[in-house]
């Protein structure tokens, strides 16, 4: 290769990753201290941008200067520092209690408000920023143009990482985000006032996002869908960095940046691949990223997340679940096709939620990508009969069996890490999924999926489809249900609550996690396979994060710590999407604050919160009997 | 070939009959009676940028309509619905407006997956859709059905378009860059077909598939001038589009080369360009303020008048789009679907870009497509040498339809 172009080509390598560091560190900060994974970043991302695009022109037409741009560049990134902090004071601050995978969905749930209002505000049409002045040219550099804002890019990154340096090492403020960092109780033990500890990181760490956005103006036309867009780019950069190290997220986009800069060359069609395929190599080989290290809280006792203790069936219960099952073994008779055709996707949905929550609520594996199995077994039944030309049945016991092995072959590198990390690999390996089946376009159909994927003549009314999902979910959540009551699932609650304890009493802790991801994955793909006949195609869609975060509220929404509560959270989420959808154009608007409004008022969710009431009932009337 | 004789026939019943006019519609007193409901289906929330213009201008077009009598004497009402921008709400939702809203037939969908998990709902449901802005050839070709009719040209006939300006000018050596999914891939490889039919000696020295969203511009420009071709066809849009420009801009990759790229010249890519918006470019558009047909005129200023905004050509889309619906069924005098069917095969229409036909082989319309040249016009884009396309021209050919068309 022409070593002139090697040199331009990881310049444009260097000018990626000095971006995407700036915005990577602020995420990084953040986490680190607070230890919520803040989804919302790539909003504050965005914001900054808008502003930028807003601000900047104004002063650039009080003088056309470079001190003007940058100024513009600086308070839009203030403004946005001060949203971060609000949002820390607003909504964060009472949900650091909460647990992790609610503070997630939280954040996600501001991702949603802020893009409809991003598009309430400044409309859905991208705006082109305006030029940096004096750095509209390009530099020659071996008889080569580079722009010259790049070369300024670069600098700005460095600069950045100069001035973090500077601020950790040598201000008080510094002291205390690397003392939390390393551990935060100890720090609030000392006095530290940690409130302002916390609202001060937001700030800090929002301002990096907004100054990442506005720096890109020049470069980028500001749309609304730059958030999701960066957000995985800056996940992948954090975690393969180490969440919480500064220096780590600097060398993970130097590595991204360049990776992405010559792996066009060599593969032209899979760079989305190839960062995850790095992100899931990193996560095996380091499990805690290239700088970062165990969370020194790992090791203490805390009441884990999940289902706690087992409730069987009681009298009411019973009753409760048998009018259920009536009606909707009546549904197809009462209710017109629409109606049968919701019921049958909340069925779906159910035995997905189900699946999920049995390795959430039981085995404590917080999969962020559980969309990938569902989606892989929908993948699988769908190529089975439009493809290799197989009748509905077979296709629907392959599904399963698809998803599980995939399961079984991510779940034996997932199984092995834990907490956050673990939930990164997850995507991880569900974004690859969504990669390959998103770009592999001769053997997926790519974006376009494949239509043509209808039940067989028997089971092609909507009424006898109906039944068959009803008896294949009940079938497999009843499965599921037992699992989690059997001596399996109370090892694999062992495992979760202390894997030391549970493997000193014999209990292989790296086996029962695995077969536990393999049969949630197996459940999941059943899931999928159904939907898809339902729906008559498969698409990308279906892999996609939002699918996966939309199976993680139904298991929010349903309540953690009980067993029966996703399916009760996938009936209540379905319905409210279908109500919303309609109605407006803003409902990604309502969604989001029905989120956060579930996360601040039922933490345990609509079935826990029910099973609360009870409990405290009966602790009110029992004093009263004399104990 | 039972399709073929129903073809003919119908055309040959048809005649000068089948010339309906919108803009001579004889009844002036506006309808009245239970309207008549066609469910739309759209991006409205994701793909806003396309789909709020889209739905304005068939508002407009509603009242229009309905204060001349609407058709068959009752007024039509489009039922709005969002899509989600995945392929399970909107089957979702089209299942919600067959069954709850009662409506006629579904149009819509902007997102090619989008379209075709619709059109195969359609096949299923055996309603009618009318699929208007989705690209895919996949739609009325591999995957085409008897239900499922399309507007827009698809990508292949732009690209063909495109292919005819530029083929004179003789080029050889191309670069291609293209978005990462079905669109951006099936344009590419109509273009690497129809370049090499058209050019000998035509080889493709560079490519680049930068992800939907995501293009790392810098790297992408770099990648492309290192292989020194000696013309760029490029497929991305939207954001992708703007990146790609200042980059290639500042970087001087597209000096001295024949740059020929698909839509953009409608207002929704070219407006976002900006002063950036490069010099010579050969692509497809929609250049409105310079369309000088009265029809087309009076839609402009219409629209103009009542949204204070410029039309985009989701605008012009939507408009003709509604006039389609009335006119067809003014002439099927009869909402059953297989009426409707056999009345839009081959049915002739004349909208504010002229005459267009919905080819009954494979239900894709002849609308056309505006090919010219970018220009800078103060600080804004502008199409410059361009004339108007007739689709017909740049259909597949009924033979290659036949082959692949399974019904």
């Amino acid at each position: 290769m022409d070593p002139a172009f090697i040199v331009i080509q990881s310049l444009s390598g260097l000018a990626s990753a000095s971006s995407l560091f700036i915005i990577a560190s602020g995420l990084t900060i953040v986490f680190g201290v607070t230890r919520i994974v803040n989804f919302a970043h790539g909003s504050l991302y965005m914001l900054g941008a808008y502003l930028a695009v807003t601000i900047v022109p104004m002063l650039l037409e009080v003088d056309r200067s470079l001190p003007m741009f940058l100024l513009g560049v600086l308070l839009s990134a203030l403004i946005v520092g001060v949203i971060g902090a609000v949002m820390e004071i607003v909504l964060l601050r009472r949900i650091y209690h909460v647990p992790e995978l609610f503070q997630l969905l939280a954040t996600f749930g501001v991702v949603l408000i802020v893009q409809d209002l991003v598009i309430k505000l400044w409309g859905a049409v991208e705006i082109p920023g305006p030029r940096a002045p004096s750095l509209r040219h390009g530099v020659f550099i071996f008889d080569q143009r580079f722009p010259a804002y790049e070369l300024f890019l670069i600098g700005m990154g460095l600069v950045v990482l100069g001035l973090l340096w500077l601020l950790m090492q040598k201000t008080r403020f510094g002291v205390l985000i690397r003392a939390a960092t390393q551990d935060r109780e100890m720090v609030g033990a000392l006095g530290v006032n940690q409130a302002w500890l916390f609202t001060g990181t937001l700030f800090l760490g929002a301002f990096l996002a907004g100054l990442g956005g506005a720096l890109q103006i020049p470069r980028v036309a500001v749309n609304t869908q730059m958030d999701i867009s960066i957000i995985t780019e800056v996940f992948v950069v954090t975690v393969i960095g180490g969440m919480g190290s500064v220096p780590g997220a600097f060398v993970a986009a130097l590595i991204i940046g360049q990776l992405q800069a010559f792996g066009i060359l060599i593969f032209p069609k899979i760079t989305l691949v190839l960062v995850f395929l790095l992100m899931a190599v990193v996560l095996v080989v380091k499990p805690w990223g290239l700088f970062g290290k165990p969370d020194a809280a790992a090791g203490r006792a805390i009441l884990p997340e999940g289902i706690l203790s087992l409730k069987r069936f009681g009298r009411v219960d019973t009753i409760i679940a048998g009018i259920a099952i009536a009606v909707l073994l009546a549904l197809p008779i009462v209710g017109d096709n629409y109606m049968v055709k919701v019921g049958i996707e909340v069925l779906v949905l159910a035995l997905a939620a189900f699946s999920l929550q049995f390795l959430i609520g039981v085995g404590g594996i917080v999969s962020f990508g559980h969309a990938a199995y569902f989606g892989l077994g929908a993948y699988a039944a769908g190529l089975l009969v439009t493809r290799g030309g197989m009748a509905m049945e077979p296709a629907l016991l392959l599904a399963p069996l698809v998803a599980g092995g995939f399961a079984a072959l991510f779940g034996f590198f997932i199984v092995r890490l834990s907490g956050i990390y673990l939930a990164m690999l997850t995507l991880a390996f569900a974004q690859i999924v969504y990669a390959v089946c998103f770009q592999w376009v001769a053997f997926t159909g790519g974006d376009n999926g494949v239509v043509g994927v209808w039940p067989s003549a028997w089971a092609s009314s909507r009424q006898v489809y109906y039944y068959l999902v009803l008896a294949m979910t009940l079938a497999a959540i009843i499965a599921l249900r037992h699992a989690i009551y059997a001596p399996f699932g109370y090892g694999l609650r062992a495992a979760r609550d202390s894997a030391i304890r549970a493997d000193a009493i014999g209990i292989d802790v790296g086996r029962i996690r695995w077969f536990a991801f393999t049969l949630s994955g197996a459940a999941a793909g059943l899931a999928g396979g159904l939907y898809s006949f339902s729906k008559g195609s498969i698409d990308p869609t279906m892999i996609s994060i939002p699918m996966s975060v939309d199976f993680l509220v139904m298991v929010l929404v349903g309540g953690i710590q009980t067993v029966i509560g996703p399916v009760v959270g996938a009936a209540a989420f379905h319905s409210v999407k279908d109500f919303f959808m309609p109605l407006t154009d803003f409902w990604r608007l309502f969604l989001g604050l029905s989120i956060i409004m579930m996360v601040l008022v039922f933490p345990r969710g609509i079935a826990g919160a029910t099973s609360a009431l009870v409990d405290r009932k009966r602790s009110v009337t029992l004093p009263a009997g004399g104990v | 070939m039972v399709m073929n004789t129903t073809r003919r026939s119908v055309v040959g019943g048809l005649g000068a009959a089948g010339l309906l006019m919108p803009f001579s519609a004889g009844a002036q007193t506006p309808a009245a009676g239970a309207p008549i409901r066609i469910g739309e289906i759209n991006s409205y929330s994701r793909m806003a940028a396309f789909a709020l213009p889209y739905r304005n201008a068939i508002q407009m077009a509603q009242d229009e309509i309905n204060a001349k009598g609407g058709a068959m004497g009752r007024p039509l009402e489009f039922v709005f619905r969002d899509d989600g921008s995945t392929p399970g709400d909107a089957v979702r939702v089209a299942e919600e407006l067959v069954t709850r809203e009662n409506v006629s037939f579904i149009a819509g969908t902007f997102l090619s997956n989008v379209g075709l998990a619709v059109s195969d709902f359609a096949n299923q449901r055996k309603i009618m859709f009318m699929a208007t802005e989705p690209l895919t050839d996949a739609l009325t070709m591999a995957q085409g059905n008897r239900y499922t009719y399309r507007l827009r040209p698809s990508t292949f006939m732009q690209t063909k378009m495109l292919v005819d300006a530029v083929k004179a000018r003789g080029i050889k050596r191309w670069g291609i860059v293209a978005p990462n999914y079905e669109y951006g891939q099936s344009a590419a490889a109509n273009f690497k077909r129809l370049m090499a039919e058209a050019t000998p000696g035509f080889e493709v020295v560079a490519e680049q598939f930068p992800a939907l969203g995501r293009i790392d511009a810098g790297a992408t420009v770099g990648a492309l001038a290192q292989a020194r071709p000696d013309g760029i066809f490029n497929v991305t849009f939207g954001a992708d589009l703007t990146q790609f420009v200042r980059e290639g801009n500042t970087r001087g990759l597209f000096e001295r080369r024949t740059v020929v790229s698909l839509l953009t010249g409608e207002p929704e890519y070219l407006i976002p360009l900006g002063e950036e918006t490069p010099e010579g470019w050969i692509i497809t558009g929609y250049p409105w303020e310079q369309i000088t047909d009265p029809a087309h005129v009076a839609f402009v200023s219409a629209y103009r008048a009542k949204f204070n905004d410029t039309p985009r050509l989701g605008s012009f889309l939507g408009y003709v789009f509604a006039y389609m619906c009335r006119d067809l069924i003014a002439k099927a005098g009869s909402l059953d679907t297989e009426v409707l069917l056999k009345t839009f095969d081959d049915m002739k229409f004349e909208t504010i870009s002229g005459p267009v036909t919905m080819r009954g082989i494979d239900k894709q319309a002849t609308m056309g497509a505006w090919v010219g040249e970018t220009t800078l016009k103060g600080k804004v884009g502008a199409m410059k040498n361009w004339r108007f396309v007739d689709g017909a021209n740049y259909m597949f050919s009924e033979a290659e339809v036949r082959a692949v068309r399974k019904g």
